[in-house]
Parts: structure tokens; C-alpha cells; sequence
């Protein structure tokens, strides 16, 4: 029998994916009516992986997130109003309209930020735990990548050094199976559990939908990195149910495959759950979606109602100032 | 009046770090064998000793992390010091330094600072040849949100790195390695340079000469033989390359009427042009004579002592970048 999660816990995670998904149906309507301008990925289907590891941080944990990193601030404390405001562009955006959805971060919540680098977070990582650990927090800090992430030598890299020093780095490979056309088997040589053995590093891999198994595994993962062991691998096996960007013809996988991994959506397993346990009846998960659906709405709202930018903040924010 | 004694330059950069590290507990240095080794220049020599293996880290052979960690510490409370051994190595690490320490703040809404000080050695005349001779410096001072820094006296590589630890951007300290071993006046007591200030070396009448790191010292000792000559140069270090002092150098050039850029970079796109464009946009019509350039020649650093020697900026050149901008 596996573990089950609390209820409550599990209601509050729920919702939290909940949100993610319907902030990235949002947005495929805002594109589909042209008024997303630039670059957005979306995480429909990763979901789980986020609210499972990211909700058993603490909030000064640091997060160092990708290009598909709604879900993960989302999780981290994320505000929708500023997250749409800054995916429009929008002065109330988190990084007023300058970075957009591959730049959003918020030091505050502990996110160094989405990256437009593939891999280019693994090194900053590397030195938010460093920090901590010279600091003398019991920070951690939860560095996502990709499959295609994998095979950057910034990742060998970190991994390297992150184990040398034994810093407090979990290192969250998100194996979404795809980097934009290139199925993984035609990527990675070897495994990530090899790769993370090859570093010294301990390896543990789950189903990264299910997000009861993401919570327990990532539990005893978190433990062992704040507890000064070091560096810990967790491969998540999950799915990326939309294009890499919006109006990719996705010619690189049938609609069969992408139909078989529908079934194991994250959102409709944590309901399936619900109903198996008796802890929500239909209506009451009808009640919950509607209300973050609401939310969503609202926040699509503010955003789109977000004044422009002034066209002199070009020249703000390039340095800090000078001591 | 500061009492003052002859250091040498790596002696200069290693007091630098040793009194920001004593001065703020934030500030750490790291790098490739920067540690137990001292430096592959010497220049972190005794820091080890003094500081101990946590804040004086010797690192993997891993530029690009190495760089990236250094962001990622500045993001959340620290104020390292990363060392890129020779500049060539950069190219290792530019994703960190060009796309990451760089681009932080901008992209973050300005809800972010990285104060990250990046030391790295450049410099041909070595024989050290094409991989460990480059003058980089402008593959840096396109980027917006770094600070660029290039320090060609031991008072200035201390002063100039204390300044750079202590700002809140990301500033890449350009040191050259055949300066290191060079001496120069230091004062015991505590001082910074400020950054974006030039350094007028030598006032002049005739010619204003704007020359960067050794080709400064290179400049002055051509400048005394064309002085016996009669004619008369001022000689202008910027020590800041991003953001130039253009202050400093357009109230020379009203004076003058005459440039010539020495800069060890290479002809086409090197730090040179860039000083030169400059020039145009500000000066024009302070201008007698078009700006003469002395730069390096558009090809690889050779091996060879004799050719090297042909193809990186030498006191005949400058001589005669002199007499030619005298001609019009
Ligand atoms: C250094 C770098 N190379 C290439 C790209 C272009 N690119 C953006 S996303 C992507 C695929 C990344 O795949 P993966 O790491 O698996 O993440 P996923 O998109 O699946 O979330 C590529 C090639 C980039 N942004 N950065
Ligand atoms: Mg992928």
C-alpha cells in the first residue's frame, strides 16, 4: 500500500496545480488573441512536480527555475496578478515588463529566477547553496533542468561541484522526455541515475504526474540535502502536453503518444484520488476549480488592465547603484 | 600626506583582497588554484594562510560554473571574487558573465543585484601564443550592466579592485600579466580609485595619447624620446574602460587637437575603435587630424618572440602614430 498524503495537504496541492494549469490555459488564450508578444513556455502537465518538491520548501529556500518556470514560482509563493502582468509585458509584472516569462524571478520568494540559458541556472545554484552554507542558513537551494539541460556542461559542471563541496543542492531533473523536437533517446547517452552515481551523487527517480510519489520521494531527498549530506539527483518523469511554443506543429510525436500520457494527467489523478478516498464529492471539486478559475480570471483582468510600461525605463535597472 | 612604499602589482591586487575580505565577511574569493598555490600570477599569494579553504576556495578547472556560482552567491547576500585564470578562459564562462552577472538586474525588474568581481589576466609578449595572449576587452564592453576595468599601475590594480568588490554590479578587473612582477607607489593607509575616472599620467600640449594597461607604460616611455623632440603628449589612462571617462578625455582633446589610441586589442573591433567612435561623437570639431589608432595586427598571437613582437603594438609604432597625426 502506498502512503497517502494528508487530505488537507492534498486539497492544498490540488489547488496549487490548479492554478498553474488554468494560468497556462490562460495564457494559450491570450495567445491565441495576439496579445502575448513574445516567448512563453508552457508547463501544462508538469505540474505536479512542482507543488510536490516546492511545497515542502521553506520560504527562504531558494528555487532556480527554467524556461518553463510558471509552475515552479506559482509554487514558490507566486502571485498570478504580477505573473500575467509581466507575461503581457505589463509595468505591475514582476520584473515590470522586462524580462517576461523566461525572466521572472522574485529574491523575495527565494526564485533566482527562469532562464532563458538552457542550463544556465545549474552554476547559479551551485552558488545560492554555497551562500547559504557560508552564511550558515540550513537554506537548500531546488535547481530545476530539462532533458535537454542534461547534456549542457554547465550541468556536469555543477553536479561536479555541487558533490566536491557538498553543498545543500537538489538537483530536480524534470525529464519531460522532449527538448523542443528531440525525443531524450536520441539526446542523453546513458542515464541520469549513471551520471549522478559518475558525481557521487545519490539518485532516486519517480512518476513525476503522480504527485503523492513526488511529495514522499522529494521528502527524504530535501531531508538528506538540509541535513548536510549534499547534492541529491531526483529524476521526475513527466510529460510536455503542449508544444514547446505556441503553434509547434509537433511533428516529432503522434497523437497517440501524446493521448496515452493525457490519461496520466497530474490533475485528474489527485481527483481520482479524492474520489477513491471520499475526500471531495464531484461538486466539491467542481467548487474548488471554479473559484481558482475565478481567480485566474481576475488576474487576467489586472493584467491586461496593467499600464504600458514608460518608454524611459529602458534606461533604469541596467546597474545598481554604486556604494 | 600618505606614507607610501614601492609594491608590486600582484602584491597590490593581494592587499586589495586581503583588506576587502577583512573588511566584510560577505567578500570570498575563488578560483583555479587560486588557494593553497597563491595564484597562478602569485597575485592571491598568503590569502590562503590568512583567510583559510572556506573563503579562499580553489575550484575544479569549471569556468562557467565558477562564474555562475559567483552569481548565484552575489544574488543571496555574498560579494565574491571569482578569478578567470587568463582571459582566453572566458570564453569558457561568457554564458555567466555575458547572459547571467550581467543581465540579472535588467531582467529581474531591478529587483536583483549581482556585486560580483571578476579578475582575470590578459596580455601577449609572453610567447604564451594565440590560446593565453588576448586583449578581450571589448568582447565586454558591449555588454550593458558590466563594469570594465583595466588597471595598469599597482596603486591602480589595488585601488581599482577595491572599488570593484565594493560595488553592487558585476565589474570585470582586467589585470595583465606581464605587470604583475612591475613596482610602483602604494600608500599604507586605506584608499580606493574611483570607477570611471581616467588618469591623466603626463599633461602635454601637441598630442593627447589615450593608452590602455601596458601600453600605457609603453606610451611613456615613447612620449619622454618624442619630448626630446619637441613635441609635447599627454598621456591619458582610462582605467575604467566601461563607462569611459569621456570627461577627462574631451578636455584633453580641446586642448590638443590631436589622438592617438593605443590599445593591445586588435585592429577591427578591438578596445581602439570603440575610443575612437567615441571621440567622433564628442570631439569632432576639436579635431585637427583624424584619430590614429596603434592596435594589434588582425591575426592570432604568434609563438614566436620575433613575430609576436610584429604583431602586438611596439614603441615604433607609437612613434610613429605620433609623427603621423603631427603631419596634418
Ligand atoms: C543554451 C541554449 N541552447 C538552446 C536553447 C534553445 N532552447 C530553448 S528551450 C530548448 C529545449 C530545452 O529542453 P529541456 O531542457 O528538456 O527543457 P523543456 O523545454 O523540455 O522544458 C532549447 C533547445 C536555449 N534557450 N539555450
Ligand atoms: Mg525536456
Amino acid at each position: 500500500m502506498n502512503r497517502q498524503m494528508d487530505a488537507e495537504l492534498l486539497i492544498d496541492h490540488f489547488q496549487t496545480m490548479l492554478r498553474i494549469r488554468f494560468h497556462e490555459e490562460a495564457i494559450k488564450k491570450l495567445f491565441a488573441q495576439g496579445k502575448i508578444g513574445g516567448s512563453t513556455h508552457l508547463c501544462i502537465g508538469q505540474e505536479a512536480i512542482a507543488v510536490g518538491v516546492i511545497g515542502l520548501l521553506k520560504k527562504e529556500d531558494y528555487i532556480v527555475s527554467t524556461h518553463r518556470g510558471h509552475g515552479h514560482m506559482l509554487a514558490k509563493g507566486g502571485q498570478l496578478k504580477p505573473m500575467l502582468a509581466e507575461i503581457l509585458g505589463k509595468n505591475d509584472g514582476y520584473c515590470k515588463g522586462k524580462g517576461g516569462s523566461m525572466h521572472i524571478a522574485s529574491i523575495e520568494l527565494g526564485n533566482l529566477g527562469a532562464n532563458g540559458i538552457v542550463s544556465g541556472g545549474l552554476p547559479i545554484a551551485v552558488g545560492s547553496a554555497l551562500s547559504a552554507r557560508m552564511r550558515k542558513t540550513d537554506q537548500i537551494t531546488v535547481v530545476f533542468f530539462g532533458d535537454g539541460a542534461s547534456n549542457e556542461g554547465n550541468t556536469h559542471e555543477s553536479m561536479n561541484l555541487a558533490s566536491l563541496w557538498k553543498l545543500p543542492v537538489l538537483f530536480l531533473f524534470e525529464n519531460n522526455h522532449y527538448a523542443v523536437s528531440t525525443e531524450i533517446s536520441r539526446s542523453m547517452a546513458g542515464s541520469m541515475a549513471k551520471r549522478a552515481a559518475g558525481y557521487d551523487i545519490p539518485f532516486t527517480e519517480v512518476d513525476g504526474n503522480d504527485v503523492e510519489a513526488v511529495h514522499f520521494a522529494a521528502e527524504e531527498v530535501i531531508d538528506h540535502v538540509r541535513s548536510g549530506n549534499g547534492p541529491f539527483v531526483m529524476q521526475c518523469n513527466t510529460y510536455r502536453m503542449e508544444g514547446h511554443y505556441f503553434g509547434d506543429a509537433m511533428v516529432y510525436r503522434t497523437s497517440a503518444e501524446v493521448e496515452e500520457w493525457r490519461k496520466k494527467d497530474p490533475i485528474l489523478h489527485v481527483e481520482q484520488l479524492f474520489r477513491e478516498r471520499s475526500i471531495l464529492t464531484a461538486d466539491e471539486i467542481a467548487s474548488l476549480r471554479a473559484g481558482i478559475q475565478a481567480e485566474v480570471d481576475d488576474a487576467v483582468a489586472f493584467a491586461e488592465n496593467s499600464s504600458q510600461p514608460a518608454l524611459d525605463s529602458i534606461f533604469s535597472d541596467v546597474y545598481s547603484e554604486w556604494q | 600626506m600618505n606614507n607610501t612604499r614601492m609594491i608590486s602589482y600582484r602584491e597590490a591586487v593581494a592587499e586589495a583582497i586581503a583588506e576587502e575580505m577583512a573588511r566584510d565577511p560577505r567578500v570570498f574569493l575563488m578560483g583555479e588554484d587560486v588557494g593553497v598555490h597563491g595564484g597562478a600570477f602569485a597575485a592571491s599569494k598568503g590569502l590562503y594562510d590568512k583567510f583559510g579553504p572556506e573563503r579562499v576556495r580553489d575550484t575544479p578547472i569549471s569556468e562557467s560554473a565558477i562564474v555562475g556560482a559567483g552569481v548565484g552567491a552575489a544574488l543571496t547576500g555574498m560579494r565574491p571574487i571569482v578569478e578567470i585564470m587568463y582571459m582566453d578562459f572566458m570564453a569558457m564562462a561568457m554564458d555567466s558573465i555575458v547572459n547571467q552577472a550581467a543581465k540579472v538586474k535588467y531582467m529581474f525588474g531591478g529587483r536583483a543585484q549581482v556585486p560580483l568581481t571578476i579578475r582575470t589576466a590578459f596580455g601577449a609578449g609572453r610567447g604564451n601564443a594565440a590560446q593565453h595572449s588576448q586583449s578581450l576587452e571589448s568582447w565586454l564592453i558591449l555588454i550593458p550592466g558590466l563594469i570594465v576595468v583595466m588597471p595598469s599601475t599597482p596603486y591602480d590594480a589595488k585601488g581599482l579592485l577595491k572599488s570593484a568588490v565594493r560595488n553592487n554590479n558585476p565589474v570585470i578587473v582586467i589585470e595583465n600579466k606581464s605587470l604583475y612582477g612591475s613596482t610602483g607607489e602604494v600608500p599604507e593607509d586605506e584608499y580606493v580609485v574611483p570607477i570611471g575616472k581616467a588618469a591623466v599620467r603626463r599633461e602635454g600640449r601637441d598630442v593627447t595619447m589615450i593608452a590602455t594597461s601596458r601600453m600605457c607604460n609603453l606610451a611613456a616611455s615613447a612620449i619622454e624620446k618624442l619630448s626630446a623632440e619637441g613635441i609635447d603628449v599627454e598621456l591619458i589612462d582610462p582605467r575604467t574602460l566601461k563607462p569611459l571617462d569621456m570627461e577627462t578625455i574631451a578636455q584633453s582633446i580641446a586642448k590638443t587637437h590631436r589622438v592617438v589610441v593605443v590599445n593591445e586589442g586588435h585592429n577591427t573591433g578591438g578596445f581602439s575603435n570603440e575610443i575612437s567612435s567615441k571621440i567622433m561623437d564628442h570631439c569632432f570639431f576639436d579635431l585637427d587630424a583624424p584619430v590614429i589608432r596603434v592596435a594589434s595586427e588582425d591575426v592570432p598571437i604568434p609563438y614566436n618572440s620575433v613575430l609576436e613582437a610584429e604583431v602586438i603594438p611596439a614603441e615604433k609604432d607609437i612613434l610613429a602614430a605620433v609623427k603621423k597625426v603631427m603631419a596634418f
